[in-house]
């Protein structure tokens, strides 16, 4: 550990000095072990992607079944985050708002599509929503909805693993909000309605487009959850995901790496994006 | 102003900064429902199916001996991959909350960026890397070393998969308590593991618990990468979780939910420890709100 002694400090010029000793070696050790798990694997998948060519790339690319597939995904992960968002944002206001029986067990609970397996998921949603399963079977009664086997169904996993990006990203800025605002909102003769939507939802909104982003990022590459529910059937409920599985098993390496080239590439956006959000809602309101 | 007027003021106030009995209530069964729709009934599924032939059944499922050897391979799995994040999540949270550097925030999107890749593609990379046609696999091959379609694979996938939750739990944690117990620490002359140990350690270490648990409870847990990877072997390659799929398709529901109820404790447990951590060392943890 004395890799940063004072005199070795001085030649790294683009660091504060600090009299903890450790830098060197946690740097050093950080950085290869980034390399060896996530960056050069990764790499691997852009160097083979770029080998494919282009002609090739966009062959694969706008194929139908692809871009059916990759509409799927998206398109559920959309609707999905943005039904989390709307229910995120109302769990949020209630876990820290109100006081009630059970409330943090309701809090513990919300962590629960982090910890459940997804393969555990996509098995008990897959009965919930089953044509004879006790949701199907409801929903089917009484609105003639068909969840289990279709693509609502893939819509419901999406929110059962999307569910607790909103309300955790969400909850710790309402936390903080300081409610002196909201009276002297009030004082000044706002309505309540007014008070939420001029005061305390700017302050949110940051939070809010995180966890929306989240939620959506998760949901487009989700795999375990969604094909227990999904029929998985070609052009109709087969997620993108699903779709390099299958080229895989087909030993089509190349159709595999395209489509997760074009799925990083829009991953990676969104946690550009991201990023970008929390940056902003740190310069703006001194918080995450 | 009489003291009557100014009671009423201070009324309405409160309930201009608050909602009414009524919209509280709706919002409270709103939010109840859907918590209760779309998070406990999969959970109650899960053990009424496991559990509703009989404990006969349940054990019985769970005494196979493939099943046994998933549980088994899932440990060793878990056993490597936590410890393995663990050291590296402690080297990069002391990095990036103890030193102020260039291109700190560059390093946290990439300790993120597993976050951002999809299971399947998180595995595809593995196929990439160590596959028949890869550039690495010809040498693999002629030294008999078998990484994909092994255990090897589905560790390194699971590590992949696990990689940002011990460091991005620590991380604010130890960015927010700062570093100046540990500057008086290091100029008393303790040194740098010493003041890791007997400084920063016990200060965080609720914390480091709950990150612990829960890459655990992710590395048991992962399905789409290691699917990818495993090639599927019964008894041999087959995790609890690529077990539940087989046991599912094969219809054998009640053993699948059986299988599924050990890793559904899992995650309860995982969950209750939190709860209970939360509630005796609140202002410890409550700094990571994001996975």
């Amino acid at each position: 550990m004395t890799a940063t002694a004072p005199d070795g400090a001085r030649s790294f010029r683009w660091r504060r000095r600090s009299v903890l000793p450790g830098f060197g070696l946690s740097l050093g050790y950080t950085i290869v072990y980034l390399s060896l798990i996530v960056l050069i694997p990764l790499a691997g998948l852009g160097i083979r992607s770029a080998s494919l060519g282009w002609d090739q790339f966009w062959a694969i690319a706008f194929d139908r079944r692809v871009l059916l597939a990759l509409q799927l995904s998206f398109g559920s992960a959309l609707i999905a985050a943005i039904i989390n968002t709307v229910f995120g944002v109302l769990v949020a206001w209630v876990l820290v708002r109100y006081r009630f029986p059970g409330r943090r067990w309701l809090d513990a609970a919300v962590d629960l599509p982090f910890a459940l397996p997804t393969a555990v998921a996509g098995i008990a949603l897959a009965t919930l929503y089953a044509p004879n399963g006790p949701f199907g079977a409801l929903l089917d009664d009484w609105f003639g909805l068909r969840v289990g086997f279709t693509s609502f169904g893939v819509v419901m996993a999406l929110i059962f693993v999307g569910l607790p990006f909103v309300v955790r990203t969400v909850q710790p800025v309402l936390e903080e909000i300081d409610r002196e605002t909201e009276e002297v909102a009030a004082t000044l003769g706002a309505r309540r309605w007014r008070t939420v939507t001029r005061v305390i939802f700017p302050a949110l909104l940051p939070a809010i487009l995180t966890g929306f982003a989240l939620s959506f990022a998760r949901g487009v590459g989700e795999y375990g959850s969604v094909i227990f529910i999904a029929s998985n059937l070609p052009f109709q409920s087969e997620i993108a995901p699903l779709l390099i599985v299958i080229k895989l098993e087909e030993n089509n390496y190349a159709g595999a790496t395209a489509i997760a080239t074009i799925m990083l590439v829009i991953s990676f956006a969104m946690l550009f994006v991201i990023n970008l959000l929390q940056a902003w809602s740190r310069k703006w309101f001194g918080h995450e | 102003m009489s003291e009557a007027a100014a009671t009423r003021q201070q009324r309405k106030v409160r309930q201009a900064i608050g909602e009414g009995p009524a919209t509280r209530f709706v919002l409270l069964t709103i939010a109840l429902a859907f918590l209760g729709l779309m998070l406990v009934a999969p959970l109650l599924v899960v053990f009424v199916e496991a559990f509703g032939r009989g404990l006969g059944v349940y054990f019985q499922a769970l005494a196979l001996p493939d099943t046994m050897a998933a549980l088994q391979l899932t440990l060793l799995v878990a056993a490597i991959a936590v410890p393995a994040n663990l050291v590296f999540g402690v080297a990069a949270a002391w990095l990036i909350a103890k030193f102020d550097f260039k291109g700190k925030s560059f390093l946290l999107t990439l300790i993120d960026l597993p976050f951002a890749v999809s299971p399947v593609v998180s595995g595809l990379i593995f196929v990439l890397l160590f596959g028949a046609n890869s550039a690495l696999g010809p040498w693999l091959e002629d030294n008999n070393i078998k990484i994909l379609y092994a255990v090897p694979g589905i560790v390194i996938a699971t590590i992949f998969i696990t990689f940002p939750f011990i460091a991005r739990e620590l991380i604010p944690l130890m960015e927010q308590q700062g570093s100046s117990e540990e500057e008086a620490s290091v100029s008393l002359g303790a040194s740098g593991w010493r003041t890791f140990f007997q400084v920063t350690l016990p200060n965080v270490k609720w914390g480091l618990l709950y990150g612990v648990l829960l890459c655990n409870a992710r590395a048991m847990g992962e399905f789409g990468a290691v699917s990818v990877v495993s090639g599927h072997i019964r008894g041999v390659t087959n995790t609890l979780p690529l077990h539940i799929e087989i046991l599912y398709n094969d219809n054998k529901a009640a053993a699948a939910f059986a299988v599924a109820s050990l890793l559904a404790m899992l995650a309860l447990v995982t969950l209750a420890v939190k709860t209970l951590l939360e509630a005796r060392f609140a202002g410890e943890i409550a700094a990571q709100r994001r996975h």
